[in-house]
Order: C-alpha cells, then sequence, then structure tokens
C-alpha cells in the first residue's frame, strides 16, 4: 500500500499496522458485513477501529492477537452505530441482510472466536446477478482489502468510475436482496466456478495486462494467488481450487523470465529457466499432483498440468509436447473454446512438425472464430515464417500487430516484422 | 422480500403450439402456483390478455394522450406475472427457474420497494 491510513509520518507501528490491516482485512470485514447486514456500516466500523489502532497501539504496543482486537473494536462500533440509529426506522431499511442482526456483543477475550465469514463474502461478491467487473471491483475490495486508488490504478480507470462500480454493487445486493451465504449443494458448484473465473481474471489482468507500457502488473498477480490460497484454504480438497492456485502459480513462476531487460516480450522457448521461481513451481507441481489424485479433473486442473510439464523441462527442447498435445486434446473433451483449440494446434506443431500444427489452426480459428484475436494471427505467423512462407507470414503478423493494445506486445511483433525484412536470417527455433 | 417476476415470451410462439401443449404448460403454471399457495410464497399473479389488447396512456402537458399499443415494442412480450415473497435473491430466481415460460422465454426478477414498516416486520 502507497501511503499510510493514519495520512501522518509513518514508523514501525504504522508499517506493521499495515501489514495487518492487508492480512485481516477480508476475514474482518466478512464478519462485519455478516454482523451488521450491510457493507457501507461494516467499512466504516472496520475504518474507524483501524483510526483507533494507531493512536492506541502507539502508546500501548500491538497486542497479542491484533486481527481479533480489530474485529471486537469495530463491532463494538457497529453496535454504538446501531444505538445511534435505532430511533431512526428508515435507516432500517439500509440493512440488507436480515439474519444475524445486532448479535449479542463479544467481549474482547472471546474475540478469538469469530467464525470466519470469508466464504460467503466471496460468493456474495461473484454473484452471477452482478456484471463480472462489479464481480471484480468487489473482491479485490472487500475479500482483498485494496483501496478503491489502488484498484483503479490497477485497471486503469478512473477512479470515479471504480468508485461508482462499487457504489452500485453495493446497492444492488442491498435493494435485490442478494444473499450472504454459502450457496445450497443444487448451485454451488455453479457459483464456485464463478469465483474461480473472477480470481483467474484478476490473474490475468495482472499477468498479461490487457493495455498500458508495463505486460506484467505484479499486485494483481499477487493479490490473485492470495485470494486462491483463501479459497483453497475455506473449502478444501476440491481439486478444481486446488487446479487454479497451481496453475496461477506456475505461470507466476516464469514472470522475472518472461519480459527482458529492455521490457521486451520473450516467449516461453527462449525464456532463460534459470530465472524461474523454483519454489512457485514446486508448490504448483505438488498442488496440481495432489489435485489430479482426487479424480476429479476439470479444465484448471488441466491447464495446470500443461503449465506443470513446461515448468519441469530443463531447456525448451527437453519439452515433453506428445504429453502437452495429450493433456489439450484432454481439455479440448471439456471445453469447446477455440482459444483452447489453437493452443492445442500450437503443441501439435511443435511435436509432430509446422505443417500439421498450421493446419490444426486453421480449423480451429474456421468460421473466423479468432479473427479478433491477436494470438491467432501471432502463432499463425510464427508457423507460416517457420515453413518459410514469408509474405503470408508477414501478413499474418501485421494483422495480429494491428489487434493488441498493449506495447510489449506490439514491441514483439515489430521485431518479428523486421526480422522478416532480412529475409535470409530468418531464425528457426524449433523443430520444423 | 417481495419479488416481481415479470414473464416475458413470443407471443407467435404461443400461439402456434397445439392446444394439447398449452393444456400442459397451464397445468405445469398451476402446479406451482399450488405449490407457492402452500408455502406462504404466493403474493398474486395472472395472465395478460396478448399485447393486441394493450393501451398506453401519458400525460403531457395536463393533456391526457392515449395510444394503441404496448408501451414498447420487443421480441419478446410481457405475457404475465407472479408477485411473490422470497427470502432472498436466489431463493425468487429459483423460482423464477421453475416458471413453464422460462424454458422459451425469460422472466425478468425486480424486488419491491419495502417501506420502513414492512423492512422491520
Amino acid at each position: 500500500m502507497s501511503s499510510c491510513l493514519c495520512g501522518s509520518k509513518c514508523g514501525t507501528l504504522h508499517a506493521s499496522l499495515e501489514q495487518v490491516f492487508r492480512e485481516e482485512y477480508g476475514r474482518i470485514i466478512a464478519t462485519l458485513i455478516r454482523i451488521s447486514g450491510s457493507f457501507d456500516l461494516a467499512e466504516e466500523a472496520l475504518q474507524e477501529a483501524f483510526t483507533s489502532a494507531v493512536s492506541k497501539w502507539e502508546h500501548e504496543g500491538t497486542p497479542h492477537n491484533p486481527g481479533a482486537w480489530l474485529t471486537t473494536v469495530a463491532h463494538r462500533k457497529l453496535l454504538d452505530a446501531f444505538r445511534r440509529d435505532r430511533t431512526r426506522t428508515d435507516k432500517q431499511t439500509e440493512l440488507a441482510f436480515k439474519t444475524s442482526r445486532l448479535q449479542p456483543f463479544v467481549e474482547p477475550e472471546l474475540a478469538g472466536e469469530y467464525p470466519d465469514d470469508r466464504l460467503r463474502l466471496i460468493f456474495t461478491c461473484c454473484h452471477p446477478s452482478l456484471t463480472r467487473e462489479a464481480q471484480v471491483a468487489l473482491t479485490l475490495r472487500t475479500l482483498g482489502g485494496l483501496t478503491t486508488t489502488e484498484i483503479a490504478h490497477a485497471f486503469l480507470l478512473p477512479e470515479a468510475t471504480l468508485a461508482q462500480r462499487l457504489v452500485r454493487a453495493k446497492q444492488k445486493i442491498r435493494l435485490a436482496g442478494i444473499p450472504y451465504e454459502v450457496p445450497s449443494l443444487e448451485i454451488i458448484g455453479e457459483r464456485l466456478s464463478a469465483v474461480r473465473a473472477v480470481i483467474y481474471l484478476i490473474f490475468n489482468e495482472g499477468y498479461a495486462a490487457s493495455a498500458g507500457q508495463s505486460l506484467i502488473r505484479n499486485d494483481l498477480c499477487a493479490e490473485a494467488i492470495r485470494l486462491g490460497r483463501v479459497l483453497c484454504e475455506l473449502l478444501p480438497g476440491e481439486p478444481e481450487n486446488m487446479g487454479l492456485l497451481a496453475l496461477m502459480l506456475l505461470q507466476d513462476s516464469r514472470r522475472e523470465a518472461r519480459v527482458n531487460d529492455r521490457g521486451e516480450l520473450v516467449t516461453l522457448e527462449e525464456q532463460d529457466r534459470s530465472r524461474w521461481d523454483a519454489k512457485e513451481i514446486e508448490e504448483g507441481v505438488r498442488l496440481v499432483q495432489a489435485a489430479l489424485s482426487l479424480r476429479r479433473v476439470g479444465s484448471y486442473q488441466l491447464q495446470a498440468a500443461i503449465a506443470a510439464v513446461h515448468a519441469e523441462a530443463k531447456t525448451a527442447d527437453d519439452t515433453d509436447w506428445r504429453q502437452i498435445v495429450a493433456l489439450y486434446e484432454e481439455l479440448l473433451r471439456i471445453t469447446t473454446s477455440p482459444v483452447v483449440a489453437l493452443n492445442h494446434a500450437a503443441a501439435v506443431a511443435m511435436s509432430e512438425g509446422c505443417e500439421r500444427g498450421l493446419s490444426f489452426i486453421e480449423s480451429a480459428g474456421a468460421g473466423g472464430k479468432l479473427e479478433t484475436y491477436y494470438l491467432f494471427h501471432a502463432s499463425r505467423a510464427d508457423l507460416l515464417r517457420r515453413l518459410h512462407r514469408l509474405p503470408e507470414a508477414r501478413a499474418a503478423y501485421e494483422r495480429a500487430l494491428s489487434l493488441t493494445t498493449n506495447h510489449v506486445e506490439q514491441n514483439y511483433i515489430r521485431r518479428r516484422l523486421e526480422e522478416l525484412t532480412n529475409a535470409g536470417e530468418v531464425g528457426y527455433a524449433g523443430p520444423n | 422480500m417481495k419479488y416481481m417476476l415479470l414473464i416475458y415470451h413470443d407471443e407467435q410462439g404461443w400461439g402456434a403450439i397445439t392446444e394439447a401443449e398449452r393444456q400442459q404448460i397451464y397445468a405445469d403454471y398451476r402446479k406451482l402456483r399450488e405449490e407457492l399457495v402452500s408455502r406462504g410464497q404466493f403474493v398474486t399473479g395472472s395472465e395478460l390478455q396478448p399485447i393486441a389488447t394493450a393501451t398506453s396512456v401519458r400525460v403531457r402537458d395536463g393533456k391526457e394522450l392515449v395510444t394503441d399499443g404496448p408501451f414498447a415494442e420487443t421480441h419478446e412480450q410481457l405475457g404475465g406475472y407472479f408477485l411473490i415473497e422470497a427470502k432472498n435473491l436466489d431463493e425468487a430466481t429459483s423460482i423464477a427457474a421453475r416458471i413453464p415460460s422460462a424454458q422459451t422465454g425469460t422472466i425478468e426478477v425486480r424486488p419491491l420497494v419495502e417501506t420502513a414498516a414492512e423492512a422491520s416486520a
């Protein structure tokens, strides 16, 4: 977090408060929302509790369990607010969740017993009656504890736009009666997919920023991974949750090698593998193995397994492309995504040659399904280049260039185009 | 909370099905309605006459304008409604999903504005 909560000069105390804030925010706010029935009242109370903490901890030192201390103080602020408002009945309509309103006051020493309410918070934030944009903003704001400014910055949006989005989302939760509870068994599977989609979207926004100078916005990746961990912690033994976390860890492990010192994109095969994060790979591989052993395969697990095969290859040439092709075939059985078909085709090119790969790419894009997809044209161009069909390669690169707004990707394509101009020096990086 | 379930369907499609099919759909509607009544969740509801019977009224500058036809020409038309009592949006949408016309049309779920007295009841 860039600015301190207290608004004054920062010392060690404030640094530790920042840390508590970041780590405990989601858990505390989830409990406060359950108690108060209102996102806004919960946010206000927690903000007040943080303000109290700044002055109190300075004199008395940081408490033994700062999260419990903050929850208790915020809970008390909520009750104060309720007492103040009791006479104003119109205020009551602002409370969205009617269950368990005005819970009995919990004494500070019992505060360690606050239950973890984050699961219901996740499901409310990712409710299908909210737009995907609202789901993302609300998840980052409440579970992630990111400020409106930080979220706006990460998504390159004006702060007012993001603030408005949050206000509307909270208003809809309140007025439409979106529940604050873990969904019933019949719908939980579907709702969980939405939760995973939101987390993975946050990760991808960070990993391959759709616009702007920097290809990777690390803070969003880190936040998505943290949310993925929370999901695994709250619903242990759910293989797709483990698959999602594994996938994010394995992709993130390549972060340092993915862009070179000049800020240029480096393809997987050209990456310096010594710069991959061994710890993230180790954890990711372990997670995907554990998930697959549960024998309820899903698309995140398969994507993670593919990433794991790449991660375990010492050099690009050591990559077990046959296994990757087989995993993509499995993936194509459960999804009909043309993007997956495209990746399958690229793997076929590596395993069985460019000619065969290209024919798979053409059929993946049949009917113009991938016409506006940057990677379709870029992958096609790469294979055409390797097959020495240079004028076609050039046209495909140019089409790809026109479809991306990301500077790093644009520069990568421009570099390839320059190489084509020096036609004699076209390199063959892969099997041909 | 009270929710209005607005039932939009393709009127022409409704007119094109056989009498036996129509009777089956009415029977499914009755079944849902009876179930909602028995659980105390049915407030009111009805099928509407086709949009050919619709009249729109506007008052502008104190002058009453009465015109033929619905508020807007849409692909699917408002054909009926249920007003139900549900504990939250998830319960309301699960009831909406069981309305026979949800199979072919669209059910719009709209919460009613509650007064303070109702909310605290």
